[in-house]
């Protein structure tokens, strides 16, 4: 069969739930080559310079080596064995009673409604035609104020020029292994550009949540604040997602110009794999953003889910008084492991940042938090503070925290701390003493011990987020 | 009969006896008091009726409102009104003192099949019992026991009590750590929450708080055992001599 024919039947078959363009309902057979990365930049009828561009990504990654410096052990995955395209990966399916009954049970604990819940499992229904008339009306109001919020593919018809400027610079081609391999072969992704001294006035989530229900493989996201702007990003969801592919390599660049302020929070909750630690989704992402003089960038997230993660948001402190900052909550349990922190460099001179980490690990799980810390010469009167803390669930669990800390300017000030604690008999008595039962009790503790993380995502998130760690936890203390 | 402990017997996993066949029974709207020498076992009889899992019991009973406690865990055993103030409580940080109260009121209305507690009415009781154990109300936002003095936990534990209104309530050793002020406004508070309805039973080392919460019953325990049990007069006996003599008393049994 012909790719066309293929094309053809896939694109048909799947047109009569009416909720795909038919750009994104083909699928190329699995493999990584040349011409796989042509026919990617083909379908997505894209400028030469860019097929030059992922071509340039794929020699390059083709030179470069997995990388296992990271504290996760896992099968390395088979990249040969991988569609790079395809929209038809989800197995349709026509009512929740086809759903896992697990995934409903948690739904129904984060208080998700029918009809999200029915989105978020992929079942095929009319709600679809709703959130298309809803993501307009936010549409609408983001244009009347010139933000440009749309999917990157769309962006490179239609912004070009910002594409063709900004694509890379933060996080180049040859920053990483799997940054190489998502320039090749990215394919679904967001673009959003907040005008100078505009003030985004929605939390850019809502509109997420209903748009990007399977959200990609290879995902590429690239934001750009202008002077003086203000945007605050969600991303993820706080419902599991199942999902078929194990490889996740996304790649976040972030641009905040002069005094521009980008607060980007993510809740990661794919599937962590089984109780005995089968399955799951390796997420592999390379998140970066840079600072220009007085701009702020802040990081936020909360990550439950994945059965290896490997991320580090980071900010690149370019501009004078510029400010990074790192908020994290890494939930590790059964056999899920982390490795994730955050990169603070500071290049000019005043440039602050602040690293809260939050690691909780239960069952048989591995969480590490990995930092650097980097104060360039020029960087006169940098000042950092890092707040390290871990808590440990049971005894099968290992927590790691591996800083580094780079000072080529001795007016810089460095402050770390850290903090291994255990959740105590002594503290799950003293609620249930209280008419709290254990579940409740740990619920409890643990978000008093996020709580700093938790703050600063937005509120409707932070519900939620709070709820999902409990969940997460679930079962882990007998 | 509120609480009936018949025979009990109890100890650790490992085998080690520490309850050696305790009787006691306490009638709702009366104040008992257990002394004892360290080691004598008060604790572990607070933390046995609680139901702290580290202790087994091995024979006897504890009955409670006709019920017996053995098979129900520490926050059934909660919700049925057993409340114990405890000899060191325990710091859970980030978790607000109002938060903390909020939830454990609410798991216990949970437990009676209410809804939860209306937030005006949950604060304008809070606001109340802060005043009875003068206390400020900036005492709610903070984390729970963390950074506290000694007397700021003992009076967390009482405001506490008073928030949950249980049947019967232990005082673990609650005198132990107060200076003469945070002594008087805790009993104050005690006594301001005693009623027909409730009991309580005041663990203390020495007689100082029973100056305060007067007792109608006091006993004395030893070996895990209760030797002796009198008016309010034992424990100023107590006072004078010390236990020496009711150690002697018991030697040959």
């Amino acid at each position: 069969m012909s790719q066309d024919e293929l094309l053809e039947g896939v694109t048909s078959a799947d047109y009569k739930y009416g909720f795909s363009s038919e750009i994104e309902s083909d699928t190329l057979p699995p493999g990584l080559n040349e011409g796989v990365i042509r026919a990617i930049s083909a379908k997505k009828n894209e400028p030469e310079w860019l097929t030059d561009w992922r071509l340039e990504a794929f020699r390059l990654w083709s030179l470069m080596e997995e990388p296992t410096w990271a504290n996760v052990t896992y099968k390395k995955p088979d990249y040969q064995a991988i569609s790079y395209y395809s929209a038809a990966k989800k197995k349709q399916i026509t009512s929740l009673d086809e759903v896992d009954p697990e995934l409903l049970k948690t739904f129904e604990k984060l208080g998700i409604s029918l009809d999200e819940q029915k989105r978020l499992s992929g079942v095929a229904m009319d709600i679809v035609v709703d959130s298309v008339s809803v993501a307009t009306t936010f549409k609408k109001t983001l244009a009347e104020k010139g933000i440009i919020f749309c999917s990157i593919s769309d962006a490179v018809q239609e912004h070009p020029a910002l594409i063709k400027k900004y694509l890379g610079t933060i996080v180049p081609r040859t920053d990483n292994y799997f940054a190489a391999l998502n320039s090749a072969v990215f394919t679904d992704g967001s673009f959003c550009y907040i005008p100078k001294g505009v003030r985004c006035p929605m939390e850019l989530s809502t509109y997420f949540r209903i748009n990007q229900a399977g959200t990609g493989q290879f995902e590429r996201t690239l934001l750009i604040a202008d002077e003086g702007s203000y945007v605050s990003y969600l991303e993820g969801c706080t419902a599991p997602q199942r999902d078929e592919n194990q490889l996740h390599a996304a790649v976040v660049e972030l641009i905040a110009m002069e005094g521009a302020e980008i607060k980007y929070s993510t809740v990661q909750n794919w599937y962590p794999g089984d109780a005995q630690g089968k399955g799951g989704v390796f997420n592999f992402v390379t998140k970066r953003g840079l600072c220009e003089r007085k701009a702020k960038i802040s990081w936020t997230q909360v990550e439950t889910g994945s059965a290896v993660t490997w991320k580090y948001p980071s900010c690149i402190l370019k501009g004078d008084d510029s400010i990074g900052e790192f908020y994290s909550v890494a939930v590790t349990n059964h056999y899920q492991q982390a490795d994730t922190g955050t990169k603070m460099i500071h290049l000019g001179k005043r440039t602050k940042s602040t690293i809260v980490s939050k690691g909780i690990c239960a069952g048989h799980s591995q969480g590490s938090y990995r930092g650097l810390v980097k104060i360039g010469p020029r960087a006169e009167n940098a000042r950092n503070h890092s707040q390290c803390d871990s808590l440990l669930m049971g005894s099968g669990c290992g927590s790691h925290t591996f800083p580094y800390i780079e000072i080529q300017n001795k007016t810089a000030q460095v402050e770390h701390e850290a903090t291994t604690s255990k959740i105590g008999e002594d503290q799950i008595f003293y609620c249930n003493q209280r008419g709290i039962p254990a579940e409740a009790a740990i619920a409890l503790i643990v978000n008093g011990y996020c709580k700093d993380v938790l703050n600063q995502l937005p509120m409707e998130f932070a519900v939620e987020a709070q709820k999902l760690l409990a969940i997460s936890l679930e079962g882990s203390v007998g | 009969m509120l609480l009936s402990i018949q025979n009990l017997h109890a100890g650790l996993e490992d085998g080690t006896p520490l309850l050696n066949g305790i009787d006691l029974r306490v009638n709702a709207g009366e104040v008992h008091a257990i002394m004892g020498p360290n080691g004598s076992g008060k604790s572990t009889l607070a933390n046995v009726i609680a139901g702290r899992e580290e202790y087994r019991v091995t024979q006897g009973d504890i009955v409670f409102k006709e019920q017996s406690l053995l098979a129900l865990t520490p926050e059934e055993r909660a919700h049925l009104g057993v409340f114990l103030s405890f000899q060191y409580p325990v710091e859970i940080p980030g978790v607000s003192v109002s938060n903390f109260i909020k939830t454990a009121i609410n798991e216990h209305r949970k437990a009676r099949g209410e809804e939860p507690m209306d937030a005006a009415a949950l604060l304008k009781m809070m606001r109340e019992k802060l005043n009875l154990l003068e206390m400020d109300k900036s005492f709610l936002s903070r984390s729970l026991n963390e950074g506290f003095s000694g007397g700021e936990k003992k009076r967390n534990e009482i405001f506490q009590m008073a928030m949950l209104q249980p049947a019967l309530a232990i005082l673990d050793e609650t005198d132990s750590g107060l200076d003469i002020d945070a002594l008087r406004i805790v009993a104050q508070g005690v006594n301001a929450l005693k009623s027909k309805e409730n009991a309580v039973v005041v663990i203390t080392h020495y007689q100082r708080l029973l100056d305060y919460i007067v007792p109608d019953f006091v006993h004395v325990l030893l070996h895990g055992k209760i030797v002796k049990s009198g008016g309010k007069e034992l424990a100023l006996e107590l006072e004078d001599r010390g236990y020496d003599w009711i150690k002697k008393e018991n030697a040959g049994a």
